[in-house]
């Protein structure tokens, strides 16, 4: 368990190590890469094993001084959320890295850029102080846009510009609520649990205000609507690996941030502010889903799609009970790993093969008989997209769905119309992208058969849809890190009505 | 007044080094080296000049502690820090200087740095407002001439002019305003005016000096609405004079200012941390930084050239540290030196950066950055770093300095009040930054490098100075209290 | 408490284990790959023989259960049971499942893939069958949607496209729903288990939970589950997905959606919305009692007005799966029923389910081996005298069109009189009404039978048209032979089921 921060400097120092490697070959930066990212996720698989929950909090793996003039310390701890977040992390990136496993161009570079951004996604899910938090959080920033603007592909320098700056916009709120609430409570510590205990003394006025930087700058890296509008183009321009990392991690980061500091600092400030959060997380789910219907361009569909699903995770946390918050967490993995199954296909397996993405020309190809293993794998996906049950979105939804109605029953319906909205984006991009009528311009078009898929190429799918399955049979593995999780002194100023 | 001269002359030792310094390098270009190649001449100016700093500053580092000769100059905490650090970025700048492969005056340009060193050095002491003025302009005049160094472009006059002619106009105000307090107070030391001040209840002259005293800093620091010298001065101004008007004299005055009033005027600072705003030097420093930060995130997105985009990214900063500035009487001056010493360091790795590629084919525009990585994979890091730092990106040392200047201005009243309203727009402006930062390093990491641009050679002194910049951002960002526990 | 010998799950698990087996041995000839997909598909006939033997009638509540904890926290078990209305459905598709097989014997397009998806749809239904916790029994059918959907869209007719992609996206948002309903009934209750909340709802309590819920959110939690079941029946008016799944459909498919999948939508509508609302179940009965009256009625006409056969029966489905929930809601419609009559409308439903299975494959059947003699073309028009040129065909598609007819001998008949005496017994002007339904597909199956068997040879039977081949005889026979079976002996059927109706009936008497 101790070993957990070893997640974190192991990604760093394969940060290094792939860039000198790269200079030699990429095949020994690929190498490097990957080797550091499963021994990272090693490290969280075996924690989240062995973890035994505390009732009384996060179990603190390291606890020093750091700046003490002002009360900041290196605080690194972790609960069940951490836990399954730490491996949602490990799994999406060893997945990309095997995704990757073609990029040739600045390749020690490429998985440079990719293990900080890991590194700094562990850092942020490990944090017990808001300024470390911060930290790792702004750490992720750089990369990112370096990642797009290099090696993506429509758009990149706009939508790496676009992400960057939004994602920053958001950080820069939260800077001002954090240090807003550090300067009311005294300066004494940057601790989140100190933090929240300075905050229960605010006045209702601050709270409110304070939750509302916090939150909004959060919910925008979380793709809120109508915030959420640097999600699709950004993933859209992004390599395959980034916006498997980018739609299945670190949107993920927003809704952790929420989570973790926004709403249990200020509770009366969420109180205030909950009936907008819920209308606007149903609008993301419902209007994110429809767009995706009339997309024609097949990433975009996927890119809309993770906005409406993060919809379904801030729907969760507006719900504020422990119920839906288990699920919220339970559908920020499953998302994480279905996102990450869907751009893998979408971007490596179809993209660099046929060169377009348009769905009018993926239709006159019928792929799914030149390419039956991309079929079925985006098919699965493509279910545990819609929240077909033995897929992990399936307990997810419906655990938020119970928690939602306990707390506003119209949410619940509204919810459940988009879970009807899902079903019929995916089903089209299904119907649409593999399994077209073969017309004799296509066929003509392009006669050769594809580039088989590549050995890693199937590791990463395989190991993706296992996991989605796994926790599609056997929620209860995850479920039973963030429940106790939930039931700390810490959530219980925001957790109302939270019976189990 | 006690005239302890032993004392004085104890404590100005670094000074005495510094000017030692500039004499022998100069006595020794002019007899030994008179026939030698322009190599020998920079190498021998340059060796020699930088052991003068590395002494002086280590002078000054032990160097005695409290008040000079009855109070001239004090030697605290703050006055050391600022010593040592306006030191070390001259250091620094020396290795830029060793770019200067066509300068055919190496010696005189390192004297004249010295010179400027010595009038820093001063300004971080001075306690009494004729020192304080002396060592201003002592500092002001040798910018003035290193602005105006290179005679070889038109530009660099033209630098050097509009930088007297500013310079002279805002020293002008300076001594007006403080020759006002002199008579309104009675007398030239901080301390003594403040007590007097105390006691007076503030007049409108008390005022129009407070006005014209905050004149000449805003036009020391580069900050709106004084800052229209700053973007010409750093384009047309040789590299090093550049680097050095960005870090070494920038941290002087901020540190010359701050003492002076929150040593001298404290009485009479007024209020700024609720709404209700109390009338003081407070308020218009307020004004002055949000004007600055406006006009310089919003200027700079319009650059096409890299040293005006650098100016403007210096008159932004100067307006966050005008908010170190306003918190420095409540809650210490550590977070203020720390921004004003690591923007410094990240100021001079910049332009040396610059420098670099001038040497090699010119860099005034943006698009010259072009294919850095390629063109020299140090470079290019390095840039990086130094462009992340004043970006405020962590793990470096420029987002911790961003970071404590709005913890202490949050702590004057939180966002209640003007302060925590500059806060605000400062941590806003900064995504606005983050733009025209990335726009630079796009061009250095991303962008293929032009046609016929080659590999670039470092000088090896430019490249320990660029390195030792870099590792010095990235350790007092991750171990800040480095620098907070002086204080 | 678990037996040791699970037999439910491997009834359910052996379907599904055989498609695994299939997509592991891909370079299986197509021969041998159809042989083991039958093979596979018969064990549950094998399987559910075992457990016919073992089956005791008479004794109260489920058999041969199996139970194990599966997502604490929501409380959810992996449950199965087996009950008489489950062991019919399950011996259906037993008997249904190998027959597609057969039907889809010829097809040359990837028949592996077609096999292993039958394999799981019918590996998914006899989950919905068994299982007896909402979960599992959702996740059977979720998954059910899968292989159909495939199923149409790769091989089915021109249309399929748009014919799969609202099937699924209907059934879809019924279920989601149906979901919603009952993630209420958990907030109320703590339990997704059926038979549990079953036990609370005979008591009452039920109820008094959901009314915790406030407001009309009870009535809409009922509204949600009808919905979800509703549209899979399908239910007047949420059937208009039907006729085209069901036209565009290879063979095999429609052979399975409409002799299985349809009876899905009724068994839950037995086991799910009727014991956990009978009160909402009685409030409402009257305007369900018209929409399925609208069923038969319009089922029943419109397709009196087709010219494509498929699609015929295709509305004819409709027209006979609405008098099994015309009975039930007939019941339903009463605070006191005539226990007599509710106990024969309800043994008239479940053998009409069964019943209706077995003639309604028959017919798609008849209909696509006239489809492949004809290049594709199943109109009315494009065929004539075909008893002439193939007299077996004509005579096992006559027997068969006669017992969806409901002539007495045959098994049609038996379901159909028991519907129409309860339902008299109970609501007699709706017996009446749907006699309107007898008429109409009197008319129309006897059109067919006529224009297409009879007169001179034309169309497509006039050339060659060969008679019955092999397979094709060997999947027609054993249907034909349950239909006189059970026409001469129903009592094969009614033994299994009449304790169950009877304790039914016994609790009807509402508070």
């Amino acid at each position: 368990m101790n070993a957990l921060p070893c997640t974190i400097y192991l990604s760093f120092t394969g940060a290094l190590l792939a860039l000198a490697a790269g200079r030699r070959s990429p095949g020994a930066a690929r190498l490097v890469a990957l080797v550091f990212a499963l021994l990272a996720w090693g490290v969280a698989l075996v924690a989240a094993f062995k973890f035994v929950p505390d009732a009384a909090g996060p179990v603190t793996l390291v606890d020093s001084p750091w700046i003490p003039q002002m009360g900041i310390r290196y605080h690194l701890a972790a609960d069940g959320i951490s836990l399954t977040l730490a491996v949602l992390t490990g799994l999406a990136a060893t997945a990309g890295i095997l995704f990757s496993w073609n990029v040739d161009k600045r390749t020690g570079e490429f998985f440079a850029f990719y293990l900080t951004l890991i590194g700094g996604v562990y850092g942020v899910f490990l944090s017990a102080d808001a300024f470390l938090f911060f930290v790792f959080y702004e750490i992720a920033i750089v990369p990112k846009y370096f990642l797009i603007a290099i090696w993506g592909s429509t758009n990149r320098e706009y939508g790496a510009m676009k992400l960057v700056l939004y994602s920053f916009a958001g950080s820069a709120l939260v800077l001002a609520g954090l240090l807003w609430a550090y300067a009311a409570g005294g300066a004494h510590s940057f601790g989140v649990a100190e933090l929240a205990q300075a905050a229960a003394g605010f006045s209702h006025g601050q709270q409110v205000w304070m939750f509302a930087l916090v939150f909004l700058g959060f919910a925008v890296l979380a793709g809120m609507f109508p915030f959420h509008t640097w999600a699709p183009t950004g993933h859209v321009a992004a390599p395959t690996a980034a916006s498997m990392l980018l739609a299945g991690v670190v949107m993920k980061l927003g809704a952790y941030g929420c989570l973790r500091v926004a709403m249990p600092l200020f509770p009366l400030g969420f109180a205030f502010w909950q009936p907008i959060i819920f209308w606007l997380a149903l609008i993301g789910i419902i209007y994110a889903g429809l767009v995706a219907l009339v997309q024609e361009d097949f990433k975009f569909v996927i890119g809309y799609s993770s906005v409406s699903h993060m919809g379904f995770v801030l729907l969760g946390l507006a719900a504020a009970n422990a119920r839906a918050v288990s699920g919220a967490v339970l559908q920020m993995f499953s998302h994480g790993v279905i996102a990450g199954l869907l751009f893998a296909v979408v971007g490596r397996m179809v993209y660099d093969r046929t060169h377009t993405r348009k769905l009018a020309d993926l239709r006159a190809m019928a792929l799914y008989k030149r390419m039956p293993f991309a079929a079925a794998v985006f098919v699965l996906a493509g279910l545990a997209s819609m929240g077909m049950p033995g897929f992990s979105g399936f307990p997810a939804e419906l655990t938020i769905l119970i928690g939602t109605w306990q707390a506003a029953p119209w949410a619940a319906v509204l919810a459940a119309v988009g879970v009807l909205v899902a079903a019929a984006f995916t089903l089209r991009v299904i119907q649409v992208s593999f399994f077209g009528h073969d017309s004799s311009a296509g066929a003509a078009a392009n006669p050769e058969p594809y580039a088989p898929i590549t050995l890693a190429e199937k590791c990463g799918a395989i190991l993706l849809l296992g996991a989605t399955v796994l926790i599609g049979v056997k929620p209860d593995l995850l479920l039973e890190l963030i429940r106790p999780a939930l039931q700390t002194p810490f959530f219980q100023a925001v957790l109302k009505g939270g019976g189990l | 007044m006690s005239f302890d001269y032993a004392g004085l002359f104890g404590a100005l030792r670094p000074e005495t080094a510094l000017v030692v310094g500039a004499l022998l390098v100069l006595s020794l270009d002019l007899s030994l080296l008179k026939g030698s190649s322009a190599g020998a001449r920079r190498g021998v100016a340059l060796i020699l000049g930088s052991l003068a700093l590395v002494v002086a500053g280590w002078l000054a580092w032990v160097g005695p502690h409290g008040p000079v000769f009855g109070g001239v100059l004090v030697l605290d905490r703050f006055a050391t820090a600022t010593r040592v650090g306006v030191l070390s970025l001259m250091l620094l700048a020396m290795g830029t200087a060793s770019c200067n492969r066509a300068g055919r005056n190496p010696a005189e340009l390192v004297a004249v740095m010295l010179f400027a060193a010595v009038g820093f050095t001063l300004m971080a002491a001075a306690q009494q407002l004729l020192i304080a003025f002396l060592s201003l302009e002592l500092a002001s005049l040798s910018l003035y001439i290193l602005a105006g160094f290179d005679k070889s472009r038109p530009e660099s006059a033209e630098a050097g002019l509009k930088y007297y002619l500013f310079g002279g106009m805002a020293a002008a105000f300076l001594l007006f305003g403080l020759s006002l307090v002199y008579g309104l107070t009675g007398s030239i030391d901080l301390p003594a005016i403040a007590e007097s001040l105390r006691s007076q209840p503030p007049n409108a002259l008390l005022m129009v000096a407070l006005v014209m005293i905050l004149v000449a800093f805003g036009f020391k620091a580069a900050a709106a609405p004084f800052h229209l010298w700053a973007p010409d001065v750093y384009e047309g101004a040789p590299t090093v004079a550049a680097s050095l008007v960005a870090s070494a004299s920038k941290l002087a005055a901020f540190t010359f200012f701050t003492r002076i009033l929150w040593t001298g005027f404290y009485p009479v600072a007024g209020s700024i941390s609720t709404s209700a705003v109390t009338p003081g030097w407070l308020a218009p420093l307020a004004a002055i930084s949000a004007l600055s930060m406006l006009i310089g995130n919003f200027g700079a997105l319009a650059q096409q050239n890299v040293r005006r985009l650098l100016a403007y990214s210096a008159i932004a900063h100067s307006g966050v540290l005008m908010l170190g500035v306003m918190a420095a009487g409540d809650y210490g001056v550590g977070p203020l030196f720390y921004y004003a010493s690591t923007y410094g360091i990240a100021a001079v790795g910049a332009f040396a950066v610059v420098g670099v590629v001038e040497a090699s084919g010119g860099c005034q525009k943006i698009t010259d950055l072009a294919g850095l990585a390629r063109r020299s994979p140090l470079l290019a890091g390095c840039l990086s770093v130094f462009i992340l730092s004043l970006a405020g990106i962590p793990p470096l040392a420029g987002f911790f300095g961003k970071f404590s200047v709005f913890a202490s201005a949050l702590r004057l009243g939180g966002l209640a009040g003007p302060a925590g309203w500059l806060v605000v727009l400062a941590i806003a402006l900064s995504a606005v930054a983050l733009y025209y930062y990335l726009i630079v390093l796009k061009q250095a990491l991303i962008e293929a490098p032009a046609q016929g641009a080659g590999k670039i050679a470092i000088p090896a002194a430019a490249e320990v100075a660029l390195v030792a910049a870099a590792v010095l951002l990235i350790l007092l960002g991750v171990r800040p209290s480095l620098i907070l526990g002086l204080f | 408490m678990s037996p040791s010998f699970p037999l439910l799950s491997l009834i359910v698990f052996v379907p599904w284990l055989g498609a695994i087996a299939l997509l592991c041995l891909p370079r299986l000839s197509p021969g041998l790959t159809r042989i083991l997909a039958l093979a596979f598909s018969l064990s549950t006939l094998a399987l559910s023989g075992l457990a016919l033997c073992s089956f005791d009638p008479s004794a109260a509540g489920f058999q041969l259960s199996e139970q194990h904890d599966w997502i604490s926290s929501l409380s959810v078990h992996y449950r199965l049971g087996l009950d008489g209305l489950s062991l019919i459905l399950v011996l259906l598709t037993g008997a249904l499942g190998p027959l597609s097989i057969l039907a889809s014997w010829r097809q040359q397009t990837n028949p592996r893939l077609m096999c292993m998806l039958f394999l799981l749809l019918q590996g998914a239904a006899l989950g919905v069958f068994l299982a007896l916790d909402f979960v599992p029994w959702f996740l059977f059918w979720e998954l059910s949607l899968v292989p159909a959907y495939f199923l149409i869209r790769i091989w089915g007719g021109p249309g399929a496209t748009r014919a799969a992609y609202q099937f699924v996206i209907y059934t879809v948002g019924g279920s989601a729903f149906m979901l919603l309903g009952f993630a209420g009934i958990f907030l109320a209750t703590g339990t997704l288990d059926f038979t549990v909340l079953a036990g609370l709802a005979a008591d009452g309590s039920l109820a008094t939970k959901l009314s915790v819920l406030g407001g009309f959110w009870p009535t809409a939690v009922f509204f949600g589950v009808l919905l979800g079941l509703a549209v899979k029946v399908p239910l007047f008016p949420f059937h208009t997905w039907l006729p085209s799944a069901y036209a565009e459909a290879p063979t095999g498919a429609s052979m399975f959606m409409t002799g299985i999948m349809s009876k899905m939508g009724v068994y839950g509508f037995l086991r799910i919305l009727w014991p956990l609302f009978p009160a909402a179940l009685h409030r409402f009965a009257p305007g369900l009692v018209w929409l399925a009256l609208g069923g038969v009625v319009f089922g029943a006409f419109a397709a009196m007005r087709q010219r494509d056969l498929k699609r015929m029966v295709a509305y004819s489905s409709i027209n006979h799966v609405s008098y099994c929930l015309l009975a039930l809601f007939a019941v339903c419609a009463l605070s006191r029923p005539n226990p007599d009559a509710a106990s024969a409308a309800l043994v008239g439903a479940i053998l009409q389910i069964f019943n209706h299975g077995i003639s309604a494959a028959a017919l798609f059947f008849c209909v696509g081996v006239l489809e492949s003699r004809a290049d594709g073309k199943r109109g009315l028009g494009d065929f004539g005298g075909v008893r002439a040129a193939a007299p077996l065909f004509a005579g096992l598609c006559g027997i068969s069109m006669f017992s969806s007819l409901g002539l007495p001998g045959l098994n049609g008949f038996v379901g159909e009189f028991l519907i129409f005496s309860g339902v008299w017994g109970l609501v007699p002007w709706a017996a009446a009404l749907s006699c309107l339904g007898l008429f109409a597909t009197a008319f129309f199956l006897l059109t067919f039978w006529q224009r297409v068997f009879h007169g001179p040879r034309a169309g497509a039977a006039e050339k060659t048209f060969p008679d019955l081949t092999g397979v094709e005889t060997a999947t027609l026979v054993p249907l034909v032979a349950l239909m006189l079976a059970f026409g001469i002996l129903p009592q094969f059927l009614t033994v299994l089921v009449n304790p169950l109706v009877a304790s039914w009936v016994a609790h009807l008497v509402l508070p």
